[in-house]
């Protein structure tokens, strides 16, 4: 009775659509007439800060909770009538570790294959392929409490993975992680879209969402702001810039004078010189400067989500949490 | 696959999580045997000497400890329930229930699961007091057919007040106020009861919420039953109660799964 699903079912061209999603917590309105069409095989990103909606988005997606007002659709289905429907093709993996810890990594992923309702073979199959390639082999015969972070969300992944879901909502899934384990994350993720499946991402990080998502959505305060490409984004923020402070006006002039680029700030003897390039352009930079100029300071600017928000909405993204 | 035997596989595969938890975890089973044990030792060697002098005609001239060991295997089946509501709380409170939500799993099987575990862990319980009390001079008069008869009421009342600890654990913010809000199932309700001392003996506000509240038919019942005394209405008193417990457990629990995440 399984895989048969994915030969019966049509290929659908819009793997998600919301329209006018609403939810609000008595008084606190979170999602204030969201809209989303996501196709499939395309990652898509919902960028925002804390308290954005950006979760609730995706437990209304993944049939966790009901909107107030809103139409929406999973990979063909209503998810008002037909939730059982959108739970047999989507896979979840939450902020908040989602694994048994009182059993062992192996065992937590034989559990999903029998409440999938795979086949003994393929259950045990399916689960020491997931393991070999989550780089979990090791860890298969222990419980997650002797994990690290970055180990649980893969084990986390894992399960989700058990079902081969055509869709995987991945609310902040680097969240708490070092930067390798990131970056393992990352890639996993990357894999995952090489493969074909529909990927919505959940992120604070303009850096993640610009590294894997092939459109984002900024979400603010309920609603969404901004849409597009990450480069179409990007040029809607204030770029990446090398900040140089002076101890006098007479540095500050000479500075000025070899970086015609930059944007002086007189008062405080800074100059904003624009670095797209990275290390490259910071060496280039420095190298026009020359060692006649005393540089008091020197700090790298890179876009933020705050440069988003502030750039996009007009406020900062802090503000939210007030 | 029909929708009921699709339930029914759900169901097994929750169920045999919450066994390989038990295996795992032993703790969860010493926890509720550890009380009722103490309790056995207490009332058998220290303060069973006069409470036995007074029972009078309650005590069919036997010693203490016949009178005391049903209502003794009574508490072991409500200490189940401690941590029932409490397993049931760390599932909720984890993000494991989220993932269950998420995947085309029969909804409530996860709560099925912890019901038969109950039950289970109850069963093993109750059998190694039983042996405990065997040990400290408990004499059963028991037939066969009456051992019979006292499983399936220790399974009944367990699976009752499972039903209960489950809506209990549901609705509980924090592992620990599941536990606390057990409490008076696993202490309160079996000392207002007859397990330890007749009805009879009781002041008279007592008396009547005594011989009204669910436990003490069920301990009655069993009490005859491992005595070799008729049983009378107190059978199908208990298993009345046995039902409404269970259902009332049901219909709250059921209600709190679905009021949704928290």
């Amino acid at each position: 009775m399984c895989g048969m699903n994915a030969l019966t079912k049509h290929a659908t061209r819009i793997a998600v659509s919301a329209n006018g999603l609403r939810k609000a917590y008595g008084e606190k309105v979170v999602l204030d007439g969201v809209d989303l069409s996501i196709g499939e095989g395309e990652v898509f990103a919902l960028l925002g800060p804390n308290g954005a909606g950006k979760t609730t988005t995706v437990q209304i997606l993944s049939t966790l909770i009901p909107p107030d007002a809103g139409t929406t659709s999973v990979l063909g289905h209503d998810l008002r009538g037909e939730a059982g429907a959108v739970r047999a093709v989507i896979g979840v993996t939450g902020q908040f570790s989602a694994v048994d810890n009182w059993l062992t990594g192996e065992e937590n992923l034989l559990l999903m294959g029998r409440l999938l309702h795979l086949p003994a073979a393929e259950r045990r199959a399916r689960a020491a392929w997931l393991l070999e390639r989550f780089d979990l082999v090791e860890a298969a015969r222990r419980t997650p409490a002797t994990y690290s972070g970055g180990m649980k969300r893969r084990l986390d992944i894992a399960m989700t993975l058990m079902g081969r879901p055509r869709l995987i909502f991945l609310d902040e899934p680097t969240a708490g992680l070092d930067p390798r384990s990131r970056n393992t994350m990352w890639q996993l993720i990357r894999d995952l879209v090489a493969e074909g499946v529909t990927i919505l991402l959940t992120t604070q990080y303009l850096e993640e969402a610009d590294q894997l998502a092939g459109r984002i959505a900024v979400l603010d305060r309920g609603r969404i702001v901004a849409e597009g490409t990450p480069d179409e984004l990007k040029r809607r923020i204030p770029g990446a810039h090398i900040r140089l402070r002076f101890a006098d006006a007479a540095s500050l002039d000479a500075a000025a004078a070899a970086l015609p680029e930059g944007t002086r700030e007189d008062e405080e003897l800074v100059l904003r010189v624009p670095n797209e390039g990275g290390i490259r352009s910071l060496r280039d930079v420095l190298a026009r400067l020359g060692d006649g100029v005393a540089v008091e300071d020197l700090s790298i600017h890179t876009p933020d989500l705050d440069d988003v928000f502030f750039a996009l909405t007009g406020h900062p993204s802090k503000e939210e949490s007030q | 696959m029909t929708a009921l035997t699709i339930a029914a596989q759900d169901s097994t595969t929750m169920l045999g999580r919450e066994l390989k938890h038990t295996l795992r975890f032993p703790l969860l089973l010493i926890g509720s045997i550890l009380a009722p044990v103490v309790f056995l030792l207490l009332f058998v060697y220290i303060l069973g000497g006069p409470i036995g002098g007074g029972l009078g005609d309650a005590a069919r001239g036997a010693p203490y400890v016949d009178f005391l060991v049903p209502g003794i295997l009574m508490m072991t089946v409500a200490a189940g329930s401690g941590t029932t509501a409490i397993t049931v709380c760390t599932d909720m409170t984890g993000g494991i229930i989220d993932r269950f939500r998420t995947m085309a799993i029969t909804r409530g099987a996860v709560l099925t699961g912890h019901v038969g575990g109950s039950v289970l862990r109850t069963l093993v319980t109750t059998a190694v007091i039983t042996g405990v009390a065997l040990l400290a001079g408990f004499r059963p008069r028991a037939s066969v057919v009456d051992w019979f008869a006292v499983t399936g009421l220790v399974a009944a009342f367990s699976f009752a007040l499972a039903w209960l600890s489950v809506a209990l654990g549901l609705v509980a913010k924090t592992v620990a106020g599941a536990n606390s809000a057990t409490l008076p199932i696993q202490f309160l309700l079996p000392f207002l009861s007859s397990a330890f001392v007749p009805a009879a003996s009781m002041p008279a506000g007592v008396r009547w919420f005594t011989a009204h509240q669910p436990f003490t038919p069920v301990v009655e019942c069993l009490r005859a039953l491992l005595t070799g005394a008729p049983a009378g209405h107190t059978g199908y008193l208990a298993l009345a109660w046995c039902a409404a417990i269970a259902l009332a457990g049901y219909l709250w629990a059921r209600a709190a799964f679905r009021r949704g995440t928290r």
